[in-house]
């Protein structure tokens, strides 16, 4: 095991971070913050409370999900798609590295980089709005795997991303929605009987139900399902990742 | 001695059907510099890159320093520093963190004052809190170099070092790897300049089509390709070459003024001596007599030609 290569990795990402510390960390939390002024002080004071809960309390933890969800991709995609764009992946691939190793030094990075961020939207929000955490270790447990799963996911799509577009298309196009149709602005008890079965089919869903469900015990499908869901998709981009570096789909020739 | 490098019947079939490498045999002993010449898309990239870690074989062996590089792949490439042919740099990084990030990566402790001493060698050393970007093209191959030697590698690869570079800098250059090597570092070195092998390498290899046409020690290399040619300045011109000398298969040049003669080093009989009686019986005065020997560059064309006509004749 090549520790000092998993922490060369991961402290070179971590330095790029701090590095652009306004696009990568003020920006996305100042973009959060403004739901929480527009939806949550501003429009939210019109809105009903769903499930005991004010409507601007309600949908923080949808926007911690969110721009975590987000971030996590759009980190982990560029933290390998960068080097194989200019080309210094050679090192990467010429160091007496594993597979594994890089996975977990890059994906550590992204992983740290969208907790962090989750818990600066967190501390933010609490500004604005009235927060309670019921179950604090849930909530952090959740923050967590979602930051691991989808920095993965990133990962993955960094690698398969062969231009700039790729990298953006699933995020956009495949994402995006769903993050925003998965009930970070609405409990899926307001939707009509056709389309909350439709959303059960959205993964981002079971995330940001259980998520919520730690800060307010309000759920709308089990904690369970919750967790099994984001289980089920980090061990299906476990097995991806596995399968990508046996191989060597898309980095060796 | 056991050889550092070991590549048994090497075969590389990219996917698009193309054969880069034909089984290629090659042993490379520790400390020498071996450089392979070979036309573009010869093959000697892809050689590299598998030895490296880079490009996976499609058949044969590699062993570094005696480690399989596919069973026992990281002893190997511990022992391997690379500098490709393109320029790959992190642009937005300072000089330091770079080179000290490959340290690192090879899973060497962190040393500041190793990374220190290759900056200090690659004459870095005041730019290494510049970002690279900013660097001219000839300091991001050194930096290139230095991220290559910081985790301290026992052979150096450099892919085509001198690609687009000016002749000051091709000077430098070979000067640092000499200055390597002295240290005991094994290099090898890629190159389609003739020149450069000639000059810096203690062995030869020629790769063209994808197989390794020959290797050889450069100097027993233009010995035996050694085909030198005698040159004659008249003292007065000559309108032809006469009758009684036709079998010399001299030719004329300079307006009438020089005598060219190719002969075979290697030959028993090289027939100098008797071009220069006849030509004394034949009346010619000589002003001067120089011989030069056939360069690398020549060597190479002929076996590469060979090569072409070989498969032509097929």
């Amino acid at each position: 095991m090549n520790l000092t290569a998993i922490h060369a990795i991961y402290r070179f990402e971590m330095a790029r971070w701090w590095r652009t510390f306004w696009q990568s960390i003020v920006s996305p939390v100042l973009s959060t913050s403004l739901y929480f002024v527009v939806f949550g002080a501003a429009i939210g004071s019109r809105m009903e409370d769903i499930g005991g809960v004010s409507y601007g309390a309600f949908i923080v933890p949808g926007l911690i999900m969110m721009t975590m969800i987000t971030q996590a991709i759009a980190v982990g995609s560029f933290g390998i798609y960068f080097p194989k764009f200019v080309g210094t992946i050679y090192e990467l691939l010429s160091a007496p590295v594993s597979p594994m190793e890089l996975v977990v030094g890059y994906v550590g990075a992204a992983a740290t980089k969208a907790v962090a961020l989750g818990l600066l939207i967190l501390a933010t929000a609490a500004l604005f709005v009235p927060i309670q955490i019921a179950h604090p270790v849930f909530m952090l447990a959740f923050l967590a795997l979602t930051a691991v799963t989808f920095s993965l996911f990133g990962f993955i799509i960094g690698i398969w991303a062969d231009n700039f577009e790729r990298l953006q298309l699933i995020p956009m196009l495949v994402v995006m929605p769903l993050v925003f149709l998965g009930g970070a602005f609405y409990s899926t008890d307001m939707l009509p009987p056709f389309w909350r079965a439709v959303s059960h089919f959205n993964p981002v869903l079971y995330l940001v139900s259980g998520f919520r469900w730690s800060f307010y015990e309000h759920a709308d499908v089990a904690v369970g399902f919750s967790l099994a869901a984001i289980g089920a998709f980090l061990a299906a981009c476990l097995v991806a990742i596995w399968v990508i570096f046996r191989t060597g789909w898309r980095i060796k020739k | 001695m056991q050889p550092i490098i070991s590549v048994r019947n090497l075969t590389k079939t990219y996917r698009n059907g193309f054969d880069a490498l034909k089984g290629v045999d090659l042993d490379i002993m520790e400390g020498e510099i071996l450089a392979l010449l070979g036309p573009n898309g010869a093959g000697k990239t892809t050689l590299i890159s598998i030895v490296c870690g880079i490009v996976n074989a499609s058949g044969g062996s590699v062993t570094v320093g005696g480690h399989d590089i596919a069973r026992d792949w990281r002893a190997a490439r511990s022992l391997i520093g690379l500098v490709p042919q393109e320029m790959h740099v992190d642009a937005f990084e300072t000089v330091w963190a770079s080179v000290s990030f490959s340290r690192g990566l090879f899973g060497k402790k962190r040393d500041d004052a190793k990374v220190e001493q290759v900056l200090s060698d690659l004459s870095l050393h005041d730019k290494r809190n510049e970002k690279i970007i900013n660097l001219s093209g000839g300091m991001k191959r050194r930096v290139m170099i230095a991220k290559a030697l910081v985790h301290e590698p026992r052979i150096l690869f450099l892919d085509e070092p001198t690609a687009g570079v000016d002749v000051e800098l091709r000077k430098s250059m070979w000067e640092l790897i000499r200055r390597l090597n002295r240290s005991g570092v094994t290099i090898i070195l890629t190159t389609h300049y003739i020149e450069e092998a000639e000059e810096i390498a203690e062995r030869v290899g020629v790769i063209n089509h994808g197989e390794l046409v020959l290797v050889e020690a450069k100097e027993a290399l233009m010995r035996k390709m050694g085909e030198k040619v005698l040159t004659v300045e008249l003292r007065e011109p000559l309108a032809a070459v006469p009758a009684t000398l036709s079998r010399y298969k001299l030719s004329l040049g300079g307006d009438g003024t020089t005598l060219a003669y190719s002969y075979d080093v290697n030959a028993g009989r090289t027939g100098i001596s008797a071009l220069l009686s006849d030509l004394r019986s034949e009346g010619i005065a000589m002003r001067d007599i120089s011989t030069r020997q056939n360069s690398l560059e020549q060597i190479f064309v002929n076996l590469v030609r060979r090569d072409a006509q070989k498969e032509a004749a097929q």
